[in-house]
Parts: structure tokens; sequence; C-alpha cells
């Protein structure tokens, strides 16, 4: 019985408050973390973080407005040229360079969010898909300026005495996926937030309470394209510079697949698709790595092993990890407060 | 209902603990078990160097796209590394190579060798492929101190200052484009010259050389293509078309293999046939004979491929009189035996041949500075299959910069050689070498 | 003028193969509402059992139909066993299944087959027809792939207007409850309807490999362009696919041709969006008035 109060600890109800409970307690959990793990685990701390930047926009555009998109690569592309045109020009600190890129990001995601708003479903899908193949080969039509196929060198940011280099790129990708995941989680709290969900659930009807459907997709496009860009941004510093072929169809992809694994429309579930998306391809190259094949055989089977699993966790967990994990935790909580108050109804919704 | 509203927006404190720990846990698994504080502190000069082994890595597409043909490279050097293992080794130590698959994407490769020098420890960087992934980690790799052996293109990127420990192998394309355009200005003077390549630093580099030698009044037209999926899926009908239409009578191709079959095959339809000269990366014969034996209905698609001029920089895959060819098919057959003989496992033969003489001249007190000294200073004078000697020097961290020309004959099965060996920069002028090329010791492969 | 010509018959041939992927995916559209990523990795599967039994010295033909039947049979699988649990579920799920699909499927083909690219035969003469005294870019082969995308449609459209299967296929993916209700087997007629799709994705491979050469990826692009065909012409019409696909093929022709190749891409984003601006659900999709 004494342990029973742990189970009425609740976060605070105000959005606010609760979003940044979360944001530092999170934030200074993988703080901790990153102290602890070696360089390379800080790199892909790092990498788990710009993906977390894209799939919350690209959650917040698929799981609360219902707009598919494939395309939100090409939006990361226009970030990371803008964040490294800025960088390699001028001598701009990194969170100005950062800004840019959203800025970027998002101004494109309303020069494309508006032909996008009168598409729905596979249309949308085609369009933006057409956008995923079609915008970075401008960078290889304009390559005086963009650098064409050798693309731009990004200096990865200097970091102060004493402290590894992967380890302070972990800590800037992370203070960025913390800030915006508190922004989106407010955004998707307020009237904003409320006008996607009724644009995605029934249009009519909410064009009918006033609601502007175009006005909210092309926000909810360019939102997603914003939070793409900073992502692109924190993805040419870890990596190095910017690539036409590193922003390949095969990304856009990625990040979809990152969004409906994680749960779509959950920003806890973004956390789960962004460690997949990091880990998955490596586990699976190491298991294959195991087997002792000829290279060639080795890494399709690893490739192989990345689209069974793909396929297996949608088919075990069609709400995506998050609400694979969220049902667990209910069966689990349930019976555990089955044991430990057997005679009381369960009449306040406690549990998830 | 409320309750349902509740339930989604309230998730207990302790769930969010215990998906905490879980992270971490997870987190600790898979890091590695070397010390939490930063690989810096480690001294880099041995890293990889234990008292009976070195471990050396790469990045290559073994899948993917780009994956045809390069992913023969690796394989076949690591067959010397195993060849090596098994007789001799060097100074005591047997070669671990780690390929990694960065399916040609920089992104990829940024990660792959990340995870080489900071978790896998390598000694060196050894044939990593490709121009855009390379350059996407020369600047970390020379960061953190680790030699870039080899690097698998012929940009003009690797031989820099500000790159001390980075070094090139292959003759960089412009020089490669000098060769081949002298030849043409030689032999076609006059003569309309189309070319088609890559629009990228391979076919611009390439064409620069060319330039250099051809006078721009011949040349009638200079198409490209993109050398990605979307970029040849629609094949090369339209460029080799205008090349037509321009009257080229010389066709330079600056293209992959693929690119040079879907060029070949787009002129086959629309009657064209000018005198083909393709770049020796893209003129491999086995390779382009598997991608056209199956074209039109009676006839054979290899004949496509007889009196295509090219360039060499190794002894021709045809050749079974060179003693070298012979010691590297014994060894392939030995230790990659699915890999077919052509020109990518040459290349991997030789360039893992290189690596593993330069460990050796290393000595036993392997260090980095000691392998970049031995490349440095002690491959002038090293025999190997290169029609050229090595041109390696504290400067200059190029490799081979010598090409022949040669022309293919009975659909690919020979190759002649059509000039002496020679040798440029990419600036400086056209030389002929004296020097003749090395012998294989006796027993080499065996 | 001749440079035109050429361009444009160059256009319409690939365009033609670009139709038949997007016929694929408007089958597997109209009868189950899921977007096939996988079709183009199904259909270089099936191309390649072709390609091992030709180096068997098995006649072209006798390859293309078993290319043909093995299409059909991995649709019917696929259907049955990794999409039937996701079709009710949001379309989301089903995408990225199939996306798990592409990759899967062309990992084990590199496997299987390795991933050095092949060439694989195309039985009519690739060189181009000779019309008065100019070579056309268009030759027998070229002829073959154009007409057999007619012929399938041909068999689309009377599939759906006239028979009791095409029928059975429209009301299933309509109104599935409805349907069980009056007798329809709807599970059946859902893996019918994939099984004929990937036959004639199979189709589109073997006409695609010899002019692109056969590998585990070489029907990306020629998916994502078929996409594009597809949507362009509006998912719901067989006919609109096959005018999405010249539409499609044409525009990266001209679009490569006089503005240089690097641009195609981009050109083919153009013409999507300009498409999509006028007529938001594809060329030939009815406008469909809400009553509110």
């Amino acid at each position: 019985m004494s342990v029973a109060w742990i189970w009425r600890l609740r976060l605070p109800n105000q959005p606010m408050l609760r979003h940044l409970t979360l944001a530092i307690s999170g934030g200074a959990l993988l703080f901790v973390l990153t102290t602890v793990l070696s360089s390379f685990n800080d790199y892909q701390v790092a990498q788990i973080g710009v993906y977390a930047v894209a799939l919350a926009g690209l959650t917040l555009l698929t799981g609360a407005n219902g707009q598919i998109s494939l395309g939100n690569g090409a939006f990361m592309a226009v970030g990371a040229y803008g964040a490294g045109l800025l960088l390699a020009h001028t001598d701009v600190p990194i969170a100005v360079a950062l800004l840019l890129a959203v800025a970027v990001g998002a101004v494109a995601g309303v020069v494309i969010g508006i032909p996008a708003s009168r598409l729905r479903g596979p249309y949308l899908a085609g369009m933006t898909l057409a956008l995923a193949v079609g915008l970075p080969s401008m960078v290889t039509k304009f390559s005086s300026v963009f650098g064409g196929d050798q693309g731009l060198s990004i200096a990865p940011p200097t970091p102060p005495n004493g402290v590894d280099p992967e380890r302070w790129l972990a800590w800037i990708v992370l203070l960025c996926v913390v800030i915006v995941l508190v922004l989106l989680g407010n955004l998707m709290r307020s009237r904003f937030g409320r006008a996607f969900r009724a644009v995605r659930d029934d249009e009519v009807a909410a064009s009918l309470v006033g609601i502007s459907v175009a006005r909210t997709q092309v926000l909810a496009f360019a939102v997603s394209a914003g939070c793409a860009g900073l992502a692109g941004g924190l993805f040419g510093l870890t990596i190095g510079g910017a690539n036409p072929d590193a922003f390949n169809v095969q990304l856009s992809i990625s990040l979809l697949a990152g969004v409906v694994l994680g749960g779509t429309g959950s920003l806890f579930g973004v956390w789960w698709g962004a460690v997949l998306l990091v880990y998955v391809p490596q586990w699976a190259t190491s298991v294959a790595g195991t087997l002792n094949l000829q290279t060639g055989q080795s890494s399709n089977l690893a490739l192989l092993f990345y689209g069974v699993v793909l396929v297996v966790v949608m088919l075990a967990a069609p709400g995506g990890l998050q609400g694979g994990i969220r049902r667990l935790t209910t069966l689990f909580v349930d019976k555990v407060r089955a044991g430990i108050q057997p005679s009381l109804p369960s009449t306040e919704g406690e549990h998830t | 209902m409320k309750r349902d509203a509740q339930r989604r927006r309230r998730p207990p404190l302790t769930m969010m603990a215990v998906l905490g720990a879980a992270a971490l846990i997870l987190a600790a698994c898979s890091s590695s078990p070397s010390t939490p504080s930063s690989a810096k502190g480690l001294p880099g000069e041995t890293d990889g160097v234990t008292s009976t082994s070195i471990t050396i890595g790469a990045t290559t597409p073994e899948t993917g796209p780009a994956a045809p043909g390069y992913d023969e490279i690796a394989p076949a050097a690591n067959a010397y590394f195993k060849y090596t293992n098994a007789h001799g080794k060097v100074n005591g130590r047997t070669i671990k190579y780690l390929i990694e698959n960065d399916q040609y994407d920089p992104a990829i490769t940024a990660t792959l060798t990340r995870q080489l020098v900071l978790q896998d420890h390598i000694f060196a960087d050894v044939g990593p492929l490709g121009t855009p992934t390379f350059l996407q980690v020369k600047s970390f790799l020379n960061t953190e101190g680790v030699p870039a052996l080899f690097v698998e293109s012929g940009c003009n990127c690797w031989s820099s200052p500000s790159l001390p420990i980075t070094f090139g192998w292959q003759p960089p394309y412009t020089d490669e484009g000098k060769v081949l355009g002298r030849y043409i200005d030689g032999h076609f003077a006059g003569q309309k010259v189309g070319y088609l390549s890559q629009d990228d630093e391979f076919g611009q580099d390439g064409v620069k050389g060319l330039d250099d030698q051809i006078p721009s009044s011949d040349v009638v037209g200079r198409q490209t293509y993109v050398a990605t999926t979307q970029g040849l899926a629609s094949g090369l009908g339209s460029q080799i078309d205008a090349l037509k239409a321009a009257g080229a009578k010389v066709v330079v191709l600056y293209t992959i293999p693929a690119a040079t079959a879907l060029a070949l095959l787009a002129a086959a339809e629309v009657g064209y046939n000018p005198q083909w000269v393709v770049s020796s990366v893209g003129s491999d014969p086995p390779t382009l004979t598997g991608l056209l034996s199956s074209i039109s209905k009676g006839a054979a698609g290899a004949s496509l491929l007889s009196g295509i001029i090219s360039d060499a920089y190794l002894p021709p895959i045809t050749d079974a009189t060179n003693s070298w060819i012979v010691g590297f098919k014994k060894i392939l057959h030995t230790y990659d035996s699915g890999a077919p003989w052509d020109g990518n496992t040459e290349y991997g033969l030789a360039l893992g041949y290189n690596v593993v003489q330069d460990l050796k001249a290393a000595g036993k007190n392997l260090t980095r500075t000691a392998l970049v000294d031995a490349v440095e200073n002690h491959s002038s004078s090293l025999p190997g299959p290169w029609l050229v000697p090595l041109s390696y020097t504290k400067s200059d961290h190029y490799g081979i910069q010598g090409n022949e020309v040669v022309q293919l004959e009975n659909g690919g099965q020979t190759i002649k050689t059509l000039t002496p060996v020679e040798a440029t920069t990419i600036s400086g002028p056209i030389t002929t070498p004296t020097s003749t090329p090395s012998v294989a010791p006796s027993g080499f492969g065996s | 003028m001749s440079r035109f010509l050429d361009l444009t018959l160059g256009g319409v041939t690939y365009g033609a193969i670009y139709a038949a992927v997007a016929l694929a995916l408007v089958l597997i559209w109209r009868a189950t509402r899921i977007l096939n990523f996988a079709q183009g990795a199904m259909a270089m599967f099936s191309t390649y059992i072709a390609s091992s039994l030709v180096e068997r010295h098995v006649s072209y033909w006798v390859a293309l139909v078993v290319a043909l039947a093995s299409g059909a049979l991995i649709g019917a699988v696929v259907e049955r066993v990794v999409v039937r649990p996701v079709e009710r579920r949001p379309p989301l799920n089903a995408v990225i299944v199939t996306l798990g699909l592409l990759v899967a499927i062309e990992a084990l083909a590199g496997i299987i087959w390795g991933g050095s690219l092949r060439s694989f035969p195309s039985y009519f003469s690739q060189v181009g027809l000779v019309v008065g005294r100019t070579r056309l870019a268009f030759s027998h082969f070229d002829v073959y792939v154009v007409c057999a995308v007619i012929v399938v449609l041909l068999g689309f459209v009377i599939l759906f207007r006239f028979t009791d299967v095409g029928l059975r296929m429209r009301a299933s993916a309509f109104s599935p409850e409805v349907s069980r209700l009056l007798g329809v087997r709807v599970g059946r007629t859902l893996t019918l309807g994939w099984a004929l799709a990937s036959m004639v994705g199979a189709l589109a491979g073997v006409l695609a490999a010899p002019k692109l050469f056969l590998g585990p990826n070489f029907m990306d692009a020629v998916f994502i362009y078929g996409f594009t065909a597809a949507v362009i012409g509006g998912l719901e019409s067989p006919l609109g696919a096959v005018i999405g696909g010249i539409v499609t093929g044409l525009s990266l022709s001209y679009v490569g041709g006089y503005l240089g190749s690097s641009l195609d891409a981009l050109g083919a984003l153009v013409i999507v969006m300009i498409v999509l601006m006028v007529r938001p659900r594809g060329i030939f999709t009815p406008i469909a008035e809400r009553r509110v």
C-alpha cells in the first residue's frame, strides 16, 4: 500500500507547464546520458535528435492534420543548403544559421503548401514525391552556387575546451529537439492544433464552423517544413556538409516510416521513430555480419532484415511503437492496480 | 468522453520513468565498451594496431544503384589481404579489413566513417570509394589524424596541402582526359568531336582534360546526363540524338559502364556509328558485354564493343601473359572465388597489393606516421602492376599518373595497346617515361 | 524537326512503360485503396525469374508467360499474407508495409542474383525502323511495347465495364460490407485484384529491362515516374494511367532534350504541380460534388 502514491503522481495539467516539465526532465536525462556514452554513441544521439526534429514536424502534418507528405527530405535539403551557404559565406553563429534554416524551410513550405492544399491522399503523396525527386536536382543545375555534386562543406560546430566535438554536437541537437517538442506540443494543444485535427477529421464540418481549410493546410505544411528545415540544418552540421545524394527519395521515405513506426501523430512516438531509424540499420548490419557471409550478401541481408522489421512492426503494432507501448503499459498498470487495490473501482482516468 | 480524453493526455510519471530507464539501458547496451572519455585521449598513432593484427576499414557501395561493378572492388582488395595473411603476413600481423556499405549516400558515409574511426578504431581508411562520399568525410579523417589511403576516385581533390595524410591512387580524370584528348587530336585531327559526360566532377574533370588537347573548334556537341536512377530512367537517346544531329564523327564518353551501354544502345537504335572513345571508368569489357549481350535479335550485342578506344593504367585484363595478372587471377580464384575477373577486381587486387607493400615498408614499429612516410618516400621504386612508377612524394599525393591508349577488339575479348604509356599531371605536360613496367616476383600469387 | 520527332517517339516509348506501372497502381488502388510502393520491386523480381529462364535457353515467350504468372502469384501472396492485416487500418500503415516490402524484395533479389546489372533480351530488334530515308528513334521493340500496353488497357476496360469479375471488384472496393451481404467473396476478389495488378507490373518490368538493364534497383525510377503518371491521370481511371504515362514520358523527354538532362526531374515536378492545380484529383477523375 505504501507505494500506491507513486501511481498518483501526475504531470501538471496546464499544457505549457506540462510540456516544460517534460522537456526539462527529459532534456536533463538525455544530457546525463550523453556524458556517459562514447564519442560515437554521442554522434548517434545527435543523429537521433536530427531525425526527431524532422519527424516531429512530419507527425504534426501527417498525424494531426492528415496530410501525407513524401517530400520532407526536400525541405531538409532546403534548410541544410540555407544554413550551409550562410555559414560558408559569413561568420554568423550557428544559432543564426539554424534560424535561417527554419525560415527558409517554412517559406518553402508555404510555397509548396499553397498548391498542395487542394490535394488529398495519394495525389498529395504523388506531388510531394515529385518534389523529393525534383528539388535536389536544382542543386546540380545551379552548381556554381550550391557546389553541385561535390556538395557544400559545413564545418562542425567548435566545442568549448575539454568537450568532445561529438558530445557538443549532441547537446546542440538535443537543445533544438527539446525546444521544437515544447513548441509543437503547445501548438497541438492550441486552437491551431484543434483546427488541424478538425480539418483532418471532417473538412466540410470544419469549414462550416469557420475554419479556413486551405489556410490550415498551408500552416501545417509550413510548420512541418520549418521543422524539416531545422532538421536539415542540424543534419548538415552533423554530417559535415550538404550533398544532393544525401537528400534522396530514401530519406523522405524513411521520415514517413519513422513517423508511422513511432506512432502517427504522437510526439512521444517521434523518439521511437528516430531511434528505430538510427539503430535498426546498424543492428541489422551487425547481425548480418555475424553470419560471416560475403560482403555483398551481408549487406543485402542487412537490408532484408530492415525491410522485414518495417513490415513486422506495422503488422504487430498498428498504432506504431508508441501505441504498442501504451497498450502494454495499460495492461501492466491495470494488473498492478488490480493487485494493489482490488476493492476500489477504477473511477479516475488514471492510466493511459 | 472525458475519461478517454484524460487517458490520452495524462501519462503517469511512472510510465515516463520506465520509458526513460529503458532508453538509458538501450543506449548503454549498444554503446561500445571503450573508455567513456573521448577517443581523442587514445594515442592515435597506433590505433587499430596490435601485436598480431592491423585493423583497416573502408566505405563502399555494396547495394543500391551505384553498386554494380563497384561492389567488387573492396572484396577483391580483401582477397589480397587474405592472401597476405596466409603467406607471410605483414611483419607478423594479420590484416583485418572492415568493409562498410554506404550505398553511395554521403550521409551514410559520414556515419559509417565515424563508426570505423571512433568505435572500431581503424588504423587507416583504405580504399574509400566515391567522390561525393569521401568529400563528406575528408575533414573529419584529417582532424582525427586517420590516414586515408588510396581514395577510389579520380577527382582532382586528393593532393592538397590541407590534406597531408590523404592519398589518391588512380589517375585523376583530367590526366586521363589529356591522354585521350591528345590521341584524338593526333589521329582524328579536324574531325567533329562530341562529348557525352556525366554531370558531376568525374565528367567535368575529364572534359577539362579533353579540352586541354582538343581544339574547341572541333567540339560540336557537349551533352551530359545525371548519374541517378531517375536520370538514366529514360535512357540516353536524347543526348545521342543531339550528337548525331551535330554530326560528331568521334564521340568521347565520360560515362559509367551502365551509361556507356545505354549510349551504345541508343546509337545502335538510330544507326549512328561514330568512333567511340570511352574513359577507362566505363569501358570494362566484361561489364559491357554483360549489359549488351542480349540486345537485338540476330545482332550480337558484344560486337558493338569492337573498335572502342579507351585507356588503361593497369595491364589490360585480357593480357594472359602479364605476370601480375596471372598472380592476381590465382589469388582472386582462391580468396574471392565467386568474383569475375574484370577491371574492378583487377583494380581492387592492385590496390590491395599496394597497401600491403606500404604496410610492410612502414616496418615493425607500425605507426600512422610511418605509414604515411612509407607511401611518400618509398613508392617510386615499388614494383607493381601499374604502367608507370607511382608518383607519390611529400607534395604529390596522386599515385598512378600515366595511361596508355588501348582499343577493344573481338567484341572486347582482346584489348590492343595503341600507344606507349604516357605520363602527365593535372596541369603539366604529357611525357613519355622511359621506365619499363616491372615484372611480378616469381611465384607471385601462388 | 527530326529532333522533335525523335524526342517524341522516345517519350512515347518510355511513357508506355511508365503507363504499365501506372495501370498496376490504379488497379490496386481501385481494388483495395492502397498505394503499393513495392510494385516496382515485385515487377523486378518477376523479371529476374524470367531472366533466369532465358539464361537456360528457354524461349523468350515462355519466359514472358512465366514472368506474368509469377507476378500474379507474388501479388496474390503479398495481398493475402502481408496486406490483408492492414487493409482495415489507417492507410499510412499499408504504405509503410509496402515500403518495407520494397526494401526486402530488392535485398532478396540482390542476395539471390547478385548486384551486377545484366541484360535482358527483347526478342524484337531494337534498331530503329526506317521510314523513307530516315531512321526513326522507334524500333520494332518499341512498337511491341506500345502495343502491349494498349492491349492491357483494353483488357482492363473490358474487365471493369463488361465482366462480372470487374463488377465484383469495383463493388468490393467501394462497399465491402454490402458486397459481402450480396454474396461477393470480398477477400478473394481483393486477392485477384492484386494478382492482376502485379501481373501488369511484371509485364512492365519485362518491357523495361531490355532498355534499362536488369538489376535489383532498376525499377525504382520507373516506379516513381509510373506513380507520377497515375497521379496525373487520376487513380480511378485506367485510361488516365496510360495518358498520364505518355504525358510523363513526353515531358521528361522534351525537358531533358531542350533544357538539359539535369532538369528533367524538375520538369516532371512542374508538370505534376500544374496538372494537379487544375485537376486536384488527376485529369480523368470525375469531380465529385459533396452535399452538405
